[in-house]
């Protein structure tokens, strides 16, 4: 029982930690940074150059 | 056709929404491409709305160092942050329901064919490719200005061959000068990957994708888990064989390769030994009673505790 509490305490410990890691993503302007380079055609990325 | 076809055909329309393509000749460049889709896709694809939570991830590997001389504090935390989030709710689900890629494996192995199971070995193989390939690579090996590569993407991603390059190659008749050798050890790649798709179950999830591996981490501490509830089963094995990762779900319910497609859940297993919980406090599946009474033709009673 008190294994099950604690593997539900780190799933909910993990949801948590993984939001506030978005959250200073997006604070950190890395949402702007992905956008800038998912509009770009990479084409050595995908081998052809 | 069952309820999670369904849904991969709709998640699959959505992430390629961008139906102007074949007028643009481009890519889709509106503001969505911001959001990191939870499966695994090519943000250079024509169709694409959204980014390539891996290509996204390998970009800022590759581009940390430039972006800290520039005092920009930038090292992947969105894009881990969104792979985290999705993989602490559902671990490796997405997989299953979602990936574009996963739902063409699953398509091109219903060619009528002799199917064949992959040593269980090779399926470590994907988390080398995750350390190398989309973290240590991009972030160790730069150029002189300081700037890496996107290792996976450029020498290995089948998807962005299929889904990007070809159809690039296509729109644009005057890209088809730039194509080399990698490109043709990629196409290589691709095509050998579909052939493989024939006669194996879902060969790219089980061997090479690092997506894949990544969300695998989170199989034993989602919020979602699977529930083997052990006084039912009898190790018939049938869950085995309807498995389309080659998962035995009777040696552990919540195994790094289970795609929690819930298929041996809703076809396979007769005797109530697998169910789903979400958060370990809203069982969504009881435990049926243990069997009393069991005729010994569908399985191995000696198994059975």
């Amino acid at each position: 029982m008190e294994k099950e509490k604690n593997g539900c305490r780190k799933s909910y410990f993990l949801f948590v930690l993984f939001i506030f890691l978005l959250i200073a993503g997006v604070n950190l302007g890395e949402v702007d940074a992905v956008w800038e380079k998912a509009v770009t055609i990479c084409l050595s990325c995908m081998g052809i150059d | 056709m069952d309820v999670r076809r369904w849904v991969q055909i709709a998640a699959t329309t959505l992430m390629n929404a961008w139906l102007l393509f074949p007028y643009t000749k481009t890519i889709y460049q509106g503001k969505l491409k911001s959001v990191c889709v939870p499966a695994l896709t090519c943000s250079s694809c024509p169709a694409a709305v959204g980014a390539c939570p891996l290509g996204a991830l390998q970009t800022m590997f590759a581009n940390v160092r430039p972006a800290f001389r520039g005092g920009e504090f930038q090292i992947g935390l969105y894009v881990v942050g969104t792979l985290g989030l999705v993989g602490s709710v559902v671990g490796r689900m997405p997989c299953a329901w979602v990936c574009p890629f996963g739902f063409i494996q699953e398509l091109i192995n219903k060619i009528p064919s002799p199917k064949i199971d992959v040593p269980r070995a090779f399926s470590w193989v994907k988390y080398g490719v995750l350390a190398i390939f989309v973290v240590l690579l991009p972030l160790i090996v730069v150029d002189l200005f300081g700037y890496g590569e996107n290792w996976f993407c450029k020498y290995i991603c089948p998807a962005g061959t299929l889904e990007a390059g070809l159809p690039l190659l296509i729109l644009q008749p005057q890209l088809r000068g730039l194509w080399g050798p990698l490109f043709m050890a990629k196409l290589a790649i691709l095509i050998l990957l579909l052939l493989s798709m024939i006669y194996v179950r879902r060969p790219f999830c089980r061997v090479i994708c690092p997506l894949g591996a990544l969300y695998s981490l989170f199989n034993r501490v989602s919020l979602f888990k699977m529930v083997h509830h052990q006084d039912n089963c009898v190790r018939c094995g049938e869950c085995y064989r309807n498995c389309p990762m080659g998962v035995r779900f009777y040696e552990g319910a919540n195994q790094n390769d289970c795609i929690r497609c819930l298929r041996c859940l809703r076809t396979s297993c007769k005797y109530g030994a697998i169910g789903y919980e979400v958060a370990e406090t809203f069982p969504f599946s009881k435990k049926p009673p243990a069997r009393e009474i069991f005729d010994g033709k569908e399985g191995n009673t000696s198994c059975r505790k």
